[in-house]
């Protein structure tokens, strides 16, 4: 059985591979190859931190014991997406090892490699191409073969590997094993840019659907979470928060705690406030018990008019494209189209409210936290405490799905304040509120999309604008401040800096997918968008933001897809044409195009204009809507189908049928990226009918399960068909934001077919479905 | 009779946990699953949301799947009390989580206690119950992976077995 963080760190020892021995043992190898040449993931934010181990070397990302047990090495964790089991399929891919030979260890500061955030769907295009960990595991298949040829005596082209074995081909018995070469020694090369990965034709792990080991722990109730960490002498704390956006503490009376039994200290810094107390319940007691004098908040914009309110703000501006003719052509079109999308704040709304575990003891800590960037943790958390970042240490162990950025930084810091101020062990799980009232929300946008046709009802010019709110984000290297508690304990959020007019775009990045499918993107003589429309302009408007926000699960990506996608197909109506006609007709990418026509076809796609012939105005209709995108640019191609019935006396929207198509070069896992399609769907489903954020004028409102509206489990649940396209000779790209991207904008036109009204802005609840009936007249 | 925050008192609470007993020293208005996860040590039950509204403390106690969040130890005290972990274990596992594991129906599997003791629950009463009301059975429940196709797919499946 393989093992994955924590227990693989455990089985270090008995492999005899203690991490610091192994660092500093004898080397097996003497060869070495030149380094440079590896490519780095985008996802590399200026390299390492200090103190992690060296990507260049083969040591840092894998080891072998004795016992011919191969242990990995991944700055990519698992946070239910199913990349461990993945990673462990690549490592026993290229090392020719039984998947269940292979242990893996990610994430932990004293351990692994810092490979930046788990995040934006990097950790295939970061681990998976030639680069990191596949290229170690090739690198360390080469140099096995080479000790083997010279133990056997026989040259490296009449050796085979494989179940952890080198032997001769002509004679299998002449062998010998990883362990007998290697065990318990450490290589001692530099990765090998040119050492030759396994074809992908000749795959017999990777590309099959291996089950995941750790949902076995899961359903059993073995497995342990960040939630589950229990460390002698740990004690339990609860944070205060402010009840209002932007309060501050005016006093704190301990003595209304006193008489709470277990109670051991009340923490207070700066506007950080906290209770530690040796039982869970206890602690919660004194948290709800604790008299707070707090001076009254900053008081928050009317919700009703906050999307207009943002057009009104001091903003960054930022150019994606602009071809410099769009407004002449737009003169000189035969029709000019507009439209206004709007999309909420959405939180991320993970299943357990974020929990983490610290010990600081003098000058020295220790943190499990779900974070998805240990070594963002540890340097921010050594600003935090005033401790030096090498005594630091970060261990990674898995909460609750987070989508992003929910609260598992912030109660990270939360559990080292409290411990910093009680010298013991602190568990910290936020409430329910303490999570949704204050995570960093997906972003708002307001987007305003506008083209113009020619007299054949083509494309020639679109001119998008957005304007959406930003303040804090990832606590990236030095701004604790990005989230709340680092805010309240006395940070800064990341500068906010407005400039207008925005300088002219120096390359093309799509990375939030704001620049439209079917344009050129052309920028500094190249055109690298996935159309044909030459007349473009792309302008973005930062803006501030009264509530924390950052990634959420596509960040950006969704909100510029489900406009851009949803006014392809108002213009595809307004010509009369095809929706998925209509979008061959301004593409250009090969692969784009690809999606598209098998998800048509896989959905029996029925070629007419939008929408439905005569729809009727009572009663049950149905329809079906497309949409498609490159997502982020350059990672992974999807398009999806969805079929809905409209109730048109109810406002109720039921999907029946959702088909998605996926190109994300070759698959590692099959059923891996069916379970992220799936997931993603649907969570894009809940997102789009249900989910936003709501205030007052002082406070979050949305801040449970009743007040913040999610699908629950037994809604009628759609069948969902994922195509998955064969790419062997591709690279691989990211998948787990490959469906949710496109999901909102294919229900949207497919409410539009079945009825003739069109939805623009998110979530589309039944209120919002009758008044967009209504209003077909 | 309701919560008195400035009392705090301790007593002696018994809790049978998976047909073992426990004597804890416990304020008797801790909701029980403080005293599984902190006291006992249970990874099973999970804290969600702590007002009862998304299933992830899940236990079943007298055959019906409650709320541990919002259950306080002394309304529980000597009654049967089922986790995930008592119903199967890894090597022997009950039919729901053998089905759970073959059709791999999870992600991060936070929800997945509740999930399968909701389920258990309800069809140990309702053997032959249909794919909707299986959905209706579960209508309270959530989780936010959305792994719901796998989860019920699993759940009918592991429904034929126990029916059998
Ligand atoms: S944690 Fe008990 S119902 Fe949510
Ligand atoms: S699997 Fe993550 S909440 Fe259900």
């Amino acid at each position: 059985m393989n093992t994955f963080t924590p227990d693989a760190r455990a089985a270090l020892g008995h492999a005899g591979l203690g991490r610091r021995d192994f660092l500093k043992g004898a080397g097996a190898l003497i060869v070495g190859f030149s380094a440079g040449g590896l490519r780095t993931a985008k996802a590399q934010f200026g390299g390492p931190s200090p103190g992690a181990p060296a990507m260049n070397r083969l040591d840092s990302w894998i080891a072998i014991g004795a016992d011919g047990g191969v242990t990995a090495y991944s700055g990519k964790e698992e946070l239910g997406q199913g990349i461990a089991t993945a990673q462990a399929q690549l490592v026993a891919e290229e090392l020719s090892v039984p998947f269940d030979r292979v242990n893996l260890i990610y994430c932990d500061t004293a351990l692994t490699p810092d490979q930046a955030y788990t995040a934006g769907s990097q950790s295939h295009p970061a681990n998976f191409n030639q680069n990191n960990l596949a290229q170690a595991g090739a690198t360390a298949r080469e140099a096995l073969l080479q000790l083997g040829s010279k133990r056997l005596g026989v040259s490296v082209d009449q050796l085979t590997a494989a179940d952890g074995t080198i032997r001769v081909k002509s004679d299998p018995l002449r062998a010998v094993s990883y362990g007998e070469l290697v065990g318990g020694k450490k290589f001692n090369l530099t990765l090998n840019p040119n050492a030759k990965r396994k074809p992908v034709r000749e795959w017999t792990v990777l590309g099959k659907p291996v089950p995941r080991p750790d949902i076995r722990e899961m359903v059993t109730g073995q497995f342990e979470f960040v939630h589950n960490v229990r460390v002698p002498g740990m004690l339990h704390g609860k944070v205060v928060r402010p009840p209002a956006v932007g309060a501050t503490v005016v006093s704190v009376d301990e003595s209304s705690v006193k008489n709470v039994a277990g109670l051991v200290k009340v923490v207070v810094r700066k506007n950080f406030v906290g209770v530690v107390a040796e039982k869970a319940w206890q602690a919660i007691q004194a948290a709800t018990q604790l008299k707070v004098t707090w001076a009254p908040g900053v008081g928050l914009p009317d919700q009703a008019g906050f999307y207009n309110h943002l057009r009104t703000l001091p903003a960054r501006d930022a150019l994606l494209v602009d071809s410099g003719d769009v407004d002449q052509t737009l003169a000189g079109a035969a029709t000019v189209v507009k439209a206004t999308y709007l999309h909420p704040y959405q939180m991320h709304g993970s299943m357990g409210s974020s929990c983490a575990v610290a010990d600081v003891q003098g000058d020295k800590a220790t943190l499990w936290s779900p974070t998805q960037g240990v070594w963002y943790q540890k340097s921010t958390v050594a600003l935090l405490l005033g401790l030096k970042a090498e005594n630091v240490h970060v261990i990674f162990r898995r909460g609750s799905g987070c989508y992003g950025l929910n609260g598992a930084d912030t109660v990270t810091y939360d559990a080292a304040l409290l411990s910093h101020a009680v010298g013991k062990p602190v568990r910290v799980q936020l409430s329910r509120k303490d999570e949704m009232a204050w995570e960093n929300y997906g972003n708002a946008y307001v987007m305003d999309e506008r083209v113009g046709l020619d007299g054949q009802g083509n494309i020639i010019a679109w001119h998008h604008e957005s304007w959406s709110p930003s303040l804090g984000n990832r606590p990236g290297p030095g701004t604790p401040g990005n989230i709340i508690t680092g805010y309240l304990a006395g940070f800064q959020p990341q500068a906010f800096a407005p400039r207008t007019p925005a300088p002219p775009p120096t390359g093309f990045n799509n990375n939030n997918n704001g620049v439209p499918s079917y344009v050129a993107g052309g920028v500094g003589g190249r055109s690298r968008g996935t159309g044909t429309v030459k007349s473009e302009l792309v302008l973005t408007h930062t803006v501030e933001s009264p509530f924390w926000t950052g990634p959420l699960r596509s960040p950006n990506r969704l909100q510029n897809t489900f406009a851009h996608e949803c006014f392809l197909d108002e213009l595809a109506a307004r010509v009369k044409a095809d929706p998925v006609e209509y979008r061959l007709r301004h593409l250009k990418d090969a692969r784009l195009i690809e999606v598209v026509k098998e998800a048509a076809k896989a959905a029996n796609w029925e070629t007419r204009p939008s929408p439905q012939p005569l729809p009727r105005k009572t009663g049950v209709v149905t329809g079906r809507g497309m949409a498609c995108v490159l997502y982020e640019g350059d990672n992974g191609y999807s398009a999806l189908v969805a079929e809905v019935e409209v109730n048109q006396d109810t406002g109720r929207v039921t999907v029946k049928r959702l088909v998605a198509c996926n190109d994300v070069g070759p698959v590692s896992n099959p059923d891996g990226l069916r379970n992220q399609i799936e997931g993603g769907a649907l969570q894009g489903l809940s997102r789009a009918l249900g989910e936003e954020v709501t205030w007052d004028s002082e406070k979050v409102t949305s801040v449970d399960w009743r007040t913040y509206h999610t699908l629950p489990m037994g809604f009628a649940v759609p069948k969902i068909e994922a195509v998955l396209l064969d790419r062997p000779d591709a690279e691989a790209t990211g998948a787990g934001e490959t469906s949710i991207t496109v999901l909102a904008a294919a229900l949207g036109n497919a409410i539009f077919d079945a009825t003739g009204a069109r939805l623009r802005q998110i979530p589309f609840t039944t209120e919002r479905v009758k008044k967009a009936l209504a209003a077909r007249g | 009779m309701g919560f008195d925050p400035t009392l705090n008192g301790m007593s002696a609470i018994t809790l049978k946990v998976n047909g073992r007993s426990h004597k804890l020293d416990l304020d008797p208005s801790t909701p029980l699953l403080y005293a599984l996860s902190d006291d006992l040590a249970l990874n099973g039950p999970k804290f969600g949301c702590g007002l009862g509204q998304c299933g992830a403390c899940t236990v079943i106690v007298k055959g019906q799947a409650i709320r541990s969040c919002i259950t306080p130890v002394r309304s529980v005290a000597g009654a049967d009390i089922t986790t995930l972990e008592g119903i199967g274990t890894a090597d022997k596992p009950h039919p729901l989580q053998r089905a759970f594991i073959e059709e791999q129906a999870a992600q991060c599997g936070f929800c997945v206690n509740g999930v399968i003791l909701t389920a258990k629950a309800f069809l140990d009463k309702n053997p032959k119950a249909t794919e909707p009301e299986i959905e209706q059975a579960l209508s309270g429940v959530l989780c936010r992976c959305f792994a719901s196709v796998r989860m019920l797919r699993a759940i009918q499946k592991a429904g034929q077995e126990m029916a059998r």
